[in-house]
């Protein structure tokens, strides 16, 4: 059954890019209202959760549901910031621009934006503390900005369920500080957020709620219990050696390995 | 001159058609151009633009006449073939993209070169006119072909006009328009499948050897123009439209010229212009932008030696010659004085026979500058824990670049400090 607080359950959640597994039989669960750190080394598979939940990349095996149902049935209320460096900043488009893209999921295909969607964009841009920013060009923004754009266009969704891939990565204190007071806002109105984080140091002041992640899922739970000192040596120094023997023997294996795929 | 004349008339209806019908399907292209650059897949237009050419020959063959329809839809189909085989060789080989693509590229036209040349050879009645489909001649636009080129080219419009949100942001942002809910494979056909048409109606007027340059060198040269997407859309439609109006006339004006090159010549005339002068973008300006700053440069240093020799007496309103100046830097002679003459345009310094002083707005001036470069030199020693003797060079560079709002946000985290890392006063104005 499902508990009625859950925002994200995760099933035995498997994804290859090609047969090698980046993630392997995934299970947990997320509560409502949280916010949550996924932590782990490089390689861990962390991006490559969020996009698999997102339905970016597809699932080998296993299930995710969000608010109990598929993520066809809620795009409406999630929404997803990936990580900076993914796109090429110097397109041609302003600040405003680019928010206002978070809108065109509502807006559908063939119509236009209207007023109240402008309204929307500049208040999200307000609570990133990029108002001034409407009209600069995205290609002369600072990393810091850039994040908060990012973050801007995620909100002008308006959804309850937020995956952000790395927004603290590269950005200055300033912005870190501004994003992270927004989570805790944001948090304060029932939304729930799952955060990816290289910052081990900032943890327990970042997030009540933590995934420890190196390819399987290591441990998860509320911060204060689970990120504990030998949690951190499993997911970071564990011997995983004979596992990654066996996953490249995976990716040169020439036949299936499942049968009825 | 009378051709010009007869040209620019457009009294001939055969010159109308001709004319507006290059210029809608050059400006067409272009426009789907834009996307197609923008997503950095020029290639593949490349590829379509050649993969053409078999499809063209099959429907002659098949039909044993010129039937452009039939023609069209040939040339469709063997483009649509082109793509599909190239993403299937990079989904399921250890082939690259790139080798895909010019392999795919070179076996499509070849093979259509032998085919065409196969043609030729076999005493077809009707094929004269056929190789004008390698480089394209505008005159064979006639009649009701010019209709259903233009048709295709309206739908063109129509189509990236309707889906220019979704564009834009595939374009931008592909993974985050999948976590939208858009139909984003879905629109990545129809984009492909609006380059496969954009390519088709070029092929009587540009030829399929140079339709691809038609597709993305005027949205290149567009790029150099705005930061603004519609408006490069806008700018790259008029682009093409003025590559297609001159290869049209030039075609005319001399009948033994294939049109399609000289489309590709104005166009690529335009793009070298936007390259070179193109506000903002254009390297002319960058290398004027670069002037500028050098000259600044070369102004604000030599108002701090006037600070320099000022400042162990406190009295900043000495006079110095050249010379004495000179000793200070170590620029080129000409290139001090004509500095000094600029400073004296915009009255910073004055001339007292052979020699120079400070105006009262020059001290300020002076001042300015010295204490940027002071107020860096302690904001590198105290937040980038850098050694007294090594901020210096920094420093020279920095203090040109600084600006109002900086300097205060300076003064603030440094707290208003009155000495710098090497015990000398910072002036306040």
């Amino acid at each position: 059954m499902m508990n009625e607080n859950s925002v994200l359950k995760v099933n035995s959640l498997t994804v290859g890019y090609t047969r090698k597994p980046v993630l392997w039989g995934i299970d947990f669960e997320i509560p409502r209202g949280k916010i949550v750190g996924i932590v782990g080394p490089n390689g861990a598979g962390k991006s490559t959760l969020l996009k698999s939940i997102m339905g970016v990349i597809p699932i080998t095996n296993g299930s995710v549901k969000i608010f109990d149902q598929s993520l066809d049935e809620v795009r409406k209320r999630v929404s997803y910031v990936p990580q900076r460096e993914s796109v090429d900043w110097d397109f041609p488009a302003s600040v405003f621009d680019v928010v206002m893209m978070g809108r065109y999921g509502r807006l559908g295909l063939l119509n236009r934006p209207r007023k109240a969607d402008k309204e929307v964009v500049l208040d999200c841009l307000e609570k990133v503390g990029m108002a001034d920013f409407a009209r600069r060009q995205i290609s002369q923004l600072s990393g810091g900005q850039q994040q908060r754009v990012f973050i801007a266009r995620a909100l002008a969704q308006q959804a309850d369920f937020y995956l952000l891939d790395e927004p603290f990565a590269g950005v200055d204190a300033a912005t870190e500080e501004t994003i992270i007071q927004l989570l805790r806002k944001m948090s304060e109105e029932n939304k729930t957020l799952i955060v990816v984080h290289h910052d081990l140091q900032s943890v327990k002041k970042y997030f009540d709620w933590i995934i420890m992640l190196n390819v399987n899922l290591v441990a998860h739970g509320p911060t204060e219990t689970t990120f504990t000192e030998e949690n951190i040596k499993k997911t970071y120094g564990g011997k995983l050696t004979l596992l990654s023997d066996v996953r490249n023997i995976l990716a040169n294996t020439p036949y299936p390995t499942k049968e009825n795929k | 001159m009378q051709a010009v004349i007869d040209f620019f008339s457009f009294s001939d209806p055969n010159i109308r058609y001709v004319v507006l019908g290059s210029m809608l399907l050059a400006a067409s292209s272009a426009i789907v151009g834009v996307f197609i650059v923008l997503k950095k897949k020029a290639l593949i237009g490349d590829a379509v633009s050649h993969s053409v050419l078999p499809g063209i020959c099959a429907a002659f063959l098949f039909a044993g006449n010129k039937n452009i329809p039939l023609m069209i839809i040939g040339a469709f189909i063997s483009g649509w073939l082109a793509i599909v085989i190239i993403d299937f060789i990079t989904r399921n080989s250890k082939i690259k993209k790139d080798a895909a693509i010019s392999i795919i590229l070179t076996v499509f036209f070849g093979l259509g070169v032998v085919m065409l040349t196969h043609i030729q050879h076999s005493g077809y009645a009707s094929q004269s006119g056929l190789e004008s489909f390698i480089f394209g001649n505008a005159a064979a636009l006639i009649g009701n072909d010019v209709i259903v080129f233009s048709i295709i080219a309206i739908i063109l419009v129509i189509t990236v006009i309707t889906f220019f949100k979704e564009f834009e942001l595939t374009a931008f942002d592909e993974p985050y328009a999948k976590t939208l809910g858009l139909p984003v494979s879905r629109l990545e056909l129809l984009l492909t499948t609006l380059t496969v048409l954009a390519v088709v109606t070029g092929i009587t007027a540009v030829g399929v050897v140079l339709m691809a340059a038609m597709l993305i060198t005027p949205a290149a040269a567009a790029r150099f123009w705005s930061d603004n997407i519609r408006k490069i859309v806008i700018i790259s439609a008029c682009f093409g439209a003025f590559s297609g109006l001159a290869g049209a006339f030039i075609s005319y004006m001399a009948p033994a010229m294939p049109t399609g090159p000289w489309m590709v010549v104005a166009s690529s005339f335009i793009a070298f212009f936007s390259f070179f002068f193109a506000p903002k973008r254009g390297s002319v300006f960058l290398w004027w932008n670069k002037r500028q700053h050098l000259k600044t440069t070369d102004e604000e240093n030599i108002l701090k030696i006037f600070y320099q020799l000022g400042e162990p007496s406190g009295y900043f309103e000495g006079e110095y010659s050249v010379s004495k100046l000179m000793e200070k830097r170590t620029v080129g002679q000409d290139r001090f004085k004509s500095a000094l003459n600029r400073l004296k345009g915009q009255n910073l310094i004055e001339r007292v026979g052979e020699d120079w002083l400070l105006t009262k707005k020059g001290m300020k001036e002076s001042a300015r500058i010295v204490r940027l470069h002071r107020l860096w030199e302690l904001y590198l020693t105290k937040y980038m824990q850098m050694p007294a003797h090594k901020v210096h060079e920094n420093a020279e560079m920095i203090e040109h670049v600084l600006t109002p709002e900086l300097e205060k946000e300076l003064e603030i985290q440094l707290g208003f400090p009155d000495r710098d890392p090497h015990e000398s006063v910072i002036p306040r104005i």
